[in-house]
């Protein structure tokens, strides 16, 4: 096992920068992901770390080891792919045996190795089967199987779980984060599942366009997101956007109605701010509080119910664990959480803190 | 199901059981011949086909003089149509294979290449062979042309490429290699472009070299499609007909006689349609027996086979 820096990395196709000085720690041991919206960077960074993609300028070092030049076999890594890309004319055994042969590891080490790595995954009773002949969620462990079994010093996982339907992505997550447990390994897990950041990793890093938006522990980026987009990423649903401004330490929407800031929410007065406050942070409260929406649609999800609103022309969502049932275009009153409530830059989107 | 029966009957089935009634008979041009039974085949193979078959191929190989039972000038016919064949076929394996693997990464002008590699599969065969006649010619050679201006030949020196019987051989297999390469360089190709690029990315990641990726990835991937592309161009390399009859008419001494234009030249030109006949129904067992190889052989991997548990 090894720690991983990756230091103002960058990438270029041609004339066309698409990631722009990258620079993340990565301690021995740790889970970290690298989530953001499709074509932010994360898969690209994820195949110049394993050696793929050529690194355009900055360093990138496993261990002590700078290994921007190295090619693939000399990093030590292991890599699970979105499509798994097992070789369909080998056994499960055979592809998990794959790298070792290929470094003429004796065969009773291979063998054991092999065993071992099909016994934490549930493989046993598969080794002789074809990849064809494998469900969605049996390949997905072989993929993994042929990482363990090469014990590399860092595991790579480029959005495995995309291919599989939500319930056994479900499984697999919780599966994926206990093998992480038990075999340890520092391992760099690209998403654009926000869900499976949240819930897998010790560190994530959120990206986009190119850039590193924020790098933090999950309850962190959920708590106190940086910036309006690291916000709307992270928690679904995802937080509900107010434009207004500052006036007498309160904030005024667009319908010019009070919505008063907590103690320590420091905004220059008459600044043009927006307030970002999560669904799950309102609560319907009664006249003269809070503010006036219109009912839009109402979701019930069995243990919530999700209502779609609008306050004049922006849309929120509130989530409510009663079961509340507005009718459509039914005026109601809802109230934010004043310690949750979250406040940005309007023009640069930037969290503001005092 | 009735009109393609029909077709079938029509073009297929009738025309291949007057081929092998006919060799049954010693009919003429002109004449339609009596019921012979085997007597053809009897001339031809001889008293022990087993016994000329490998007499034939001694004969040819080692230069022995072996007495044949059967007629010499059919067995050679043999001797040359495996002989072609199989070196023909193989030459055209490799380069076919070594083209698609070039063809098959990544260079400007991709579409043109791969468009230009195809043009000796479209001109016609009659139309290339006389181009090769030319290229073949002793006193105009562009061949032999080209050897002097590098040093190779001197002045006066000329090769005889058609008129001496190894020469002969190996300038119709050149021509038949050079016809057949396009065909089956991009049907590996497209073979190879089937195979995800995700594998040899797991691959250089699991730690193949370039040759262990070939080895042991792409070379098993393109085995079916090999199967395939490989058992077509041996049967159409085994029945060719065109460019031998253009360049060499079967000579010179027979030396690059196939069982095809033997069979054109006994059957039509000589008259002898039950001789003719029965010279090309004699191809069907070796024809056969490629299908069966490539079939049993190759063809059937468990692994392509979906799904089911064994």
């Amino acid at each position: 096992m090894a720690s991983v820096t990756i230091d103002d990395v960058r990438k270029s196709f041609g004339v066309v920068e698409v990631i722009h000085g990258v620079s993340i720690d990565i301690e021995d041991g740790e889970f970290v992901v690298l989530v953001g919206p499709s074509g932010c960077g994360k898969s690209t960074l994820l195949r110049m770390i394993a050696g793929l993609e050529s690194i355009t300028a900055g360093a990138l070092k496993i261990g002590s080891r700078i290994v921007n030049n190295a090619p693939a076999k000399e990093r030590d890594i292991a890599m699970v792919f979105q499509n798994y890309a097992l070789y369909p004319h080998m056994k499960v055994y055979d592809n998990m045996a794959f790298s070792m042969k290929l470094r003429k590891a004796p065969k009773d080490e291979i063998d054991k190795r092999v065993r071992a790595a099909a016994e934490i995954l549930g493989l046993d009773q598969l080794l002789d089967r074809y990849p064809r002949q494998l469900s969605g969620g049996q390949r997905q462990r072989v993929a993994m199987g042929r990482a363990i079994v090469r014990d590399p010093q860092v595991f790579l996982f480029d959005e495995p779980l995309s291919n599989l339907d939500a319930k056994l992505r479900v499984a697999m997550r919780t599966e994926i984060k206990a093998l992480h447990q038990r075999v340890g390994g520092t391992t760099i897990y690209v998403t654009h599942d926000q869900i499976e950041a949240m819930t897998m990793a010790d560190k994530i890093v959120v990206m986009q366009g190119g850039y590193v938006e924020q790098i933090g522990a999950p309850l962190e980026l959920y708590d106190r997101p940086d910036n309006m987009f690291v916000a709307g990423f992270i928690g679904s649903p995802a937080m509900n956007f107010l434009r207004g401004r500052v006036q007498g330490g309160a904030f005024i929407t667009a319908m010019d109605e009070r919505i008063p800031l907590g103690a320590g929410m420091g905004a220059d007065e008459g600044r043009e701010v927006v307030l970002g406050v999560r669904p799950e942070h309102l609560t319907l409260v009664g006249e003269g509080q809070g503010f006036g929406v219109d009912v839009v649609v109402t979701e019930p999800t069995g243990s919530e119910v999700q209502i779609v609103a609008k306050h004049g022309a922006e849309e929120l969502i509130a989530v409510f664990r009663e079961r509340h049932q507005p009718a459509v275009g039914e005026r109601m009153r809802v109230a934010p959480d004043p310690s949750q409530l979250h406040l940005f830059d309007g023009e640069t989107g930037r969290a503001l803190r005092a | 199901m009735l009109p393609a029966a029909a077709f079938l009957l029509l073009f297929l089935a009738y025309p291949l059981g007057l081929g092998v009634y006919l060799s049954f008979t010693d009919a003429r041009v002109g004449r339609a011949g009596s019921w012979v039974g085997l007597e053809n085949y009897e001339f031809l193979a001889g008293k022990n086909p087993l016994w000329d078959f490998f007499a034939i191929i001694s004969n040819e190989v080692v230069g022995t003089k072996y007495e044949l039972t059967g007629d010499p000038v059919f067995w050679l016919s043999v001797f040359n149509t495996l002989l072609y064949t199989v070196v023909a076929s193989a030459l055209k394996f490799a380069i076919g294979l070594y083209l698609a693997l070039l063809l098959n990464r990544h260079m400007p002008f991709k579409a043109i290449i791969r468009a230009v590699v195809l043009v000796p599969f479209i001109v016609p065969t009659v139309l290339s062979a006389i181009a090769f006649w030319w290229i073949f010619d002793t006193n105009f050679s562009i061949l032999t042309w080209m050897l002097r201006s590098i040093g190779v030949l001197g002045e006066k020196e000329v090769i005889n490429y058609l008129g001496d019987p190894l020469n002969a051989r190996a300038s119709v297999i050149f021509a038949n290699v050079w016809r057949g390469v396009p065909f089956i360089a991009i049907t590996l190709l497209a073979g190879l472009q089937t195979v995800s690029p995700s594998l040899y990315e797991a691959a250089t990641i699991d730690g193949a070299s370039r040759w262990q990726i070939f080895r042991y990835i792409t070379y098993p991937l393109l085995t079916p499609i090999i199967a395939v592309v490989m058992t077509f161009s041996v049967l159409f390399t085994f029945t060719d007909f065109q460019l031998i009859w253009v360049l060499t008419r079967g000579g010179p001494f027979n030396s690059t006689h196939l069982m095809a234009t033997l069979s054109y030249q006994s059957g039509i030109l000589g008259g002898r349609l039950g001789d003719g006949a029965a010279i090309s129904t004699a191809m069907i067992p070796f024809l056969l027996a490629a299908i069966m190889f490539s079939w049993f052989g190759l063809q059937r991997r468990k692994w392509q086979h979906g799904e089911g548990n064994d």
